[in-house]
């Protein structure tokens, strides 16, 4: 059965990074890139709309359901 | 006045030109004794070169400037003969501590290798670096160093540049082939010039208070998200020498910056963090911006510039005085060659096409920090958050925290001075990288890899042991003794031994070079003057090292 995967897993095949610290800072740059000019509703839509494709492409409920039980946590 | 350093006041000389009235024309001058420019002087005087190095005051850095020295800056500063005095007197440094709330959420080791001569960073307030430089530069018969000469006026036509310099005891010109501009973020030659930079101003605002304190924290960096002391806002914290603490508060756009500094407000700040039972003495306060922009090009014809004249990034990351350190030692072995003929001038056109992209990739990580310490946006700020209350737990979260990418050279992969690999080869050693250190031997003492490795070119070629190298690999050496610039050739060798032909032989004792450069007998690397890989094969073979080298130096 997969588990959920909370290692470090950013990459990009199509380019060579040199510091571990990169693939991630793209991938968040790009996330914050995706609010800009948003209202606070709009921003909150987007968030539910790429978590439902991301889902999607995951799939595996198991998975989705441990990842749904930790961001719950401390919340 | 600091209580912990007292500035020195250098003398001011009237220059000749002002006696003898004739326009005097040299090779280079560089305008800015900070620590850019004063690396720019030192490395060309050690080079052979004489420099007028022109500066508008008569004293080191004044206030809380730049405080943390990268491994990479440093070895520069060993380069340069200063390397061993800076870290005498600074605080070097491994750890960072990332806080977020009450609680510490990630830790990391910059050095995430053993064997390197320099640790990952030392703390250093500005002004002593600018002394150990300015004491360096003076030893140096062909650095001109000049105080209170402030460039008021520049023209450059095709063969020269014109400056009008003023001192107290008048005004003089002079003119010189070339121009470093090194005068820093608000580079008054810049702006004669009528050039732009290009950027955004970030709309927060910083306190920095330097306290000197008596205290037995660990010399780390600390980094505070939103803490119970500051609440919403960060907070860092670094050791400096002379029992001097660096703390530097955010405050907000909204803070006013005259209020702010004032000692009744800065002291509780400073309390809350500290409890009220710890004694400590203000050294400095001030409050600042920060920007991230840069000049479209470094090179502008006969004025080349570098340091924060041509770059600015938000401190966050230490990016700073650790990239001008190596504009400086990009540029010089450069100029040098085209100084002496042996390099056309388009060869300092590749200093701005490297620098620059460095400059790109210190902007991009200093402008990614500063998105994620002070988010712009409340959809940036919750995500923010989340990936700080992750990070305790989950480590792809410990990743994507960003507290300031620390100043790491750049790879200078894709530059037209490279020569691609033709072979395959493992490991972070590409052409374009900087050279990872390593111990070796040499006839029975202990150096660095970086410290034989410095101011020309060489190739280092790798053998198992010295003794068999044979009179066809020594044929093949050869040629190089007819290069259009000096190479050394030097064995590193698995085992001791003694070379056939008086090659100098290091003995990679550690077999960290073998590990780090992925060589196996046989192995050579063509290395820069300024320790970036150009080239590396499988197999000696001169013909490829003279057309490796002659693309190195811009002959292609």
């Amino acid at each position: 059965m997969a588990t959920l995967n909370t290692a470090a897993n950013f990459s990009d095949p199509d380019k060579r990074y040199f510091r571990a610290f990169s693939p991630g800072d793209d991938f968040y740059e790009a996330l914050i890139d995706a609010h800009r000019e948003l209202s606070d509703a709009q921003s909150a839509l987007l968030n539910a709309r790429l978590i439902l494709l991301l889902a999607n492409h995951i799939g595996d409920l198991n998975v989705l359901r441990e990842a749904l039980s930790i961001a719950r946590e401390d919340v | 006045m600091l209580s912990t350093y007292g500035h020195p006041q250098y003398a001011y000389v009237p220059p000749a030109e002002l006696r003898a009235g004739a326009t005097r024309r040299y090779a280079v001058v560089v305008v800015g004794a900070g620590p850019v420019g004063l690396a720019a002087a030192i490395d060309l005087a050690q080079r052979g070169t004489p420099v007028l190095l022109l500066d508008d005051d008569d004293t080191v850095s004044v206030g809380s400037r730049g405080i943390c020295y990268a491994k990479r800056a440093l070895e520069v500063l060993d380069r340069l003969g200063v390397g061993d005095g800076c870290v005498a007197k600074g605080v070097s440094w491994n750890v960072g501590r990332t806080f977020f709330r009450d609680d510490e959420v990630y830790n990391f080791q910059l050095l995430s290798q053993p064997d390197h001569k320099r640790p990952g960073m030392i703390n250093l307030q500005q002004y002593y670096l600018e002394e150990f430089l300015v004491k360096r530069a003076q030893e140096l018969p062909l650095v001109d160093l000049r105080w209170k000469n402030r460039v008021v006026a520049v023209c450059q036509s095709d063969d020269r540049v014109t400056l009008q310099v003023e001192t107290p005891d008048g005004v003089y010109a002079l003119e010189t082939d070339w121009l470093i501009a090194a005068d820093g973020a608000r580079s008054s030659l810049r702006r004669m010039l009528n050039l732009e930079v290009e950027g955004k101003v970030f709309m927060d605002r910083f306190l920095i208070a330097d306290v000197v304190m008596k205290a037995d924290f660990p010399a780390e960096r600390w980094f505070w998200f939103d803490p119970p002391f500051h609440r919403g806002q960060s907070v860092l914290l670094h050791r400096q020498p002379d029992n001097v603490w660096r703390i530097d508060f955010q405050l907000g756009w909204q803070a006013d910056p005259e209020e702010e500094k004032k000692p009744e407000h800065v002291i509780p700040r400073i309390k809350a963090m500290l409890g009220d039972d710890r004694q400590f003495d203000l050294e400095w306060v001030s409050v600042y911006t920060f920007q991230c922009r840069r000049m479209r090009d470094f090179r502008h014809r006969r004025v080349l510039f570098v340091g924060d004249a041509a770059h600015q990034v938000s401190p966050f990351g230490a990016r700073g005085a650790n990239s001008g350190i190596q504009d400086a030692d990009n540029l010089i072995w450069k100029l040098n060659l085209v100084l002496d003929g042996t390099a056309p001038e388009t060869l300092l056109d590749s200093y701005a096409e490297e620098r620059e992209l460095a400059a790109d990739e210190n902007l991009m990580n200093s402008t990614r920090s500063t998105e994620f310490i002070t988010p712009g946006s409340s959809a940036s700020l919750t995500f923010r958050n989340a990936v700080l209350s992750l990070a305790g737990r989950y480590p792809f979260a410990r990743a994507l925290v960003n507290s300031g990418r620390l100043s790491v050279p750049s790879v200078l992969e894709g530059s037209s001075l490279n020569t691609p690999d033709s072979e395959c080869f493992r490991g972070e050693m590409i052409p374009g990288a900087p050279m990872d250190d390593a111990p070796l031997r040499e006839a029975g003492h202990e150096l660095w890899l970086l410290d034989a490795v410095r101011d020309r070119f060489m190739l280092l070629c790798y053998v198992d042991t010295p003794a068999a190298v044979d009179a066809t690999t020594l044929a093949a050496l050869a040629p190089l003794g007819a290069a259009p610039v000096a190479v050394e050739v030097v064995l590193v060798a698995a085992r001791d031994g003694v070379a056939p032909g008086g090659l100098r032989v290091l003995e990679d004792s550690a077999g960290r070079y073998a590990e780090r450069y992925d060589a196996r007998n046989g192995t050579a690397y063509l290395v820069r003057p300024d320790q970036h890989v150009s080239a590396r094969w499988r197999t000696i073979d001169s013909e490829r090292v003279l057309a490796a080298l002659a693309r190195a130096i811009g002959r292609v």
